[in-house]
Parts: structure tokens; C-alpha cells; sequence
């Protein structure tokens, strides 16, 4: 643990609010009336798509493009997940294999 | 049977690929949680009282980085703000359901989200319940991969290098199965690359904040061409 036990604590405690208000904050606001606004209609039918799309761009933040990997394990092992499920529709397959792949490239050999 | 028994088995069914699925990434992240040093009660509580994947996997970075709750506070709004969207969907479903509701609403995660807002509950069956049982499943399952993850990451050690990157499979995952389903793209490339776009520009750091508002202006420039595309789709279906 690098956090005191306080700390980590305290960390939890805002990450569970934050969530919760996340969940709750449209059950709170949109009551009534406001739910039938055309363009909270319209969002709530396209951002789940561009959310997930910016999730995946956030997950690979951190990757440097540069020596001495070259990106080569993360873009292996995506392209690997895109061929895969747009082949197979396997959820658990698809995570599975390509996060197995990963770990064995960035382990053995992009060392 | 009596009533909630019927829902309960009828719900199960659905909650299948859920349980696959939590199971994996639950006890990744207890295998995860426990490589940093907190164990089987920090997972079991975490996963019992957030109830969130992609939240509680940025947790651990958190956790293991040096102590900055409002960073922490923050990083979880944004990362779960595609929550606000879910409840958006959910408003006239989970309208009379009662005593239920601040349950369902606490446990409208992606997975639960995807099952009750396209599930209809079999003739016969409360969908109240239904809804309810899909929900407390996919909850049960997610806190004993979590336990179950950290139980095994005490007995064995195993090099964990790269495990995190099941958040981003999961993720790419999701974005497939979204881009198969839909025949317009342009939210989904809306994204991606405003997010590229925003990440090049401010860097790691601070892109988020940018890419939010670049995601939702460059809705709202193409909502004529959303919308007409949707009606399109409504109109074939």
C-alpha cells in the first residue's frame, strides 16, 4: 500500500460518490417536463457511442509512440480485438486473447 | 413459483454473458488491487459499494500513486459521465418501480444498462422484478470475481505486467459490438477523434475537460445529420 489507510480510505469513499452521482444526477434533474427535451433526447442516443470511443483513446493515453517500443504491443493487440470480435462476436474471448497477448508482448518480447 | 422467483429465473438467462464477463474482469481487478498491496476486504468493499468497472480500475491507480482525492473525484466523474446518458434512457423505465428504484439506479452500470434497457421480461413476469434481478446478479457477480481475484492473488504470485490492458480490450470490445449494431458511425468517429485530436494538442494530462466539449459540440454541429440518420433507421426497421 502506498497510501496510508486514511488516505486510501478517503480515495474510495470519492471515487463511490462520484460514481453514485454520475447515476443518480439525470434521475435528479430530468424530472418531469425536462426529460422531453429534444436535445437531451437526441444525446442520449449518440454519446454512449462517442463515450465509448473516447474511453478507448483514454485507455492508451500514456503510450508513447517513440523508442523503444513503438506503440507495437498496444497496436497488436488491438488490431488483434477489432479482427477478432468483428469476426467472432465472443465477448470473453475476444478480452481474453488480446489482453493474454498483450501481457505476453510486453513480458517477453517488447522487453 | 411465486413471483420474484419467476422473475429471478427469468432474468438469469440474460445475465450470462455478464457473469462471464465479471468474473474475468472482476478477478483481474482483485488480482490487480492485491499486486498494490490492498487485499481481499479493500477489494470486497470497493466492488460492493462502487459497483463501477472502469471506475474502480482507475482506482487502483489512484491508490497507488500519491494521495490526490479531488484528482481521484474528479477523474471518476469524467470517466463515468456516459452514466448520466444511461440514466437519460432509463428515466421512463424505471419510472414506477418503487421501492426499487434507488437500487436499479445504483447499479445502472454498462452491462446492467445494455440488458434492461433492451430485455422485455417474459409474460407473466414483473418487469420491476426482472429488472431488479438483473441488476442484484450482475452485482453478486462482480463482487465475487473481485474476492475471488484477490483470494488468488495471495496464495499465488503471478507477473501481472500488462493485465490492465483487459480495460482497454474491454473497451475496444464494446466500441465492435457498437459499430456493428449501428449503421451510422459518425458518433462513434466523433469519439475517437476528437479525443485524438484533444490528446495530440493538451496531452495526457489534461485532454479530457477538451474532449468532452469537443465530443459534445461536434454533436451538436451534426445533429441534422444524426437525427435524419436515426429517423432513416427507425423508418427501415
Amino acid at each position: 500500500m502506498k497510501l496510508t489507510y486514511t488516505q486510501a480510505l478517503i480515495t474510495i469513499l470519492v471515487v463511490v460518490l462520484g460514481t453514485m452521482i454520475t447515476r443518480v444526477l439525470p434521475f435528479l434533474l430530468l424530472r418531469g417536463s425536462r426529460s422531453n427535451s429534444p436535445f437531451i433526447n437526441y444525446l442520449s442516443k449518440v454519446l454512449p457511442y462517442s463515450a465509448i470511443g473516447f474511453l478507448v483513446v483514454f485507455c492508451l493515453k500514456d503510450v508513447s509512440l517513440g523508442p523503444p517500443t513503438f506503440a507495437g504491443p498496444e497496436i497488436i493487440s488491438i488490431v488483434t480485438i477489432v479482427v477478432l470480435h468483428y469476426w467472432k462476436e465472443n465477448t470473453l474471448l475476444s478480452i481474453g486473447l488480446g489482453t493474454a497477448l498483450y501481457m505476453v508482448l510486453v513480458q517477453l518480447v517488447f522487453v | 413459483m411465486s413471483e420474484k422467483t419467476k422473475a429471478l429465473w427469468s432474468a438469469f438467462p440474460y445475465t450470462i454473458p455478464v457473469l462471464t464477463g465479471y468474473m474475468f474482469l472482476g478477478i483481474a481487478f482483485g488480482l490487480l488491487l492485491n499486486s498494490k498491496g490492498y487485499g481481499p476486504g479493500w477489494a470486497f468493499f470497493m466492488s460492493l459499494l462502487t459497483f463501477a468497472g472502469s471506475a474502480q480500475y482507475l482506482a487502483i491507480s489512484f491508490l497507488s500513486s500519491a494521495f490526490n482525492p479531488l484528482y481521484a473525484f474528479l477523474m471518476t466523474l469524467i470517466v463515468n459521465a456516459r452514466h448520466i446518458f444511461y440514466g437519460i434512457s432509463m428515466l421512463n423505465k424505471y419510472k414506477d418501480t418503487g421501492k426499487k428504484k434507488p437500487y436499479l439506479i445504483f447499479g445502472l452500470t454498462d452491462e446492467t444498462f445494455s440488458i434492461v434497457c433492451s430485455a422485455k421480461a417474459p409474460k407473466g413476469v414483473d418487469q420491476t422484478w426482472f429488472m431488479f434481478f438483473v441488476t442484484l446478479l450482475d452485482h453478486i457477480y462482480w463482487v465475487s470475481g473481485s474476492l475471488i481475484g484477490s483470494l488468488l492473488g495471495s496464495v499465488v504470485s503471478l507477473n501481472t505486467q500488462g493485465l490492465d490492458f483487459v480495460l482497454t480490450a474491454l473497451f475496444t470490445v464494446i466500441f465492435v459490438d457498437q459499430w456493428k449494431a449501428q449503421k451510422n458511425h459518425l458518433p462513434a468517429l466523433i469519439g475517437v477523434f476528437c479525443s485524438l485530436a484533444c490528446l495530440l494538442i493538451f496531452g495526457p494530462d489534461s485532454f479530457i475537460i477538451p474532449s468532452m466539449a469537443a465530443i459534445l459540440l461536434a454533436l451538436g454541429l451534426t445533429q441534422r445529420i444524426n437525427d435524419v440518420d436515426s429517423k432513416a433507421v427507425e423508418e427501415v426497421a
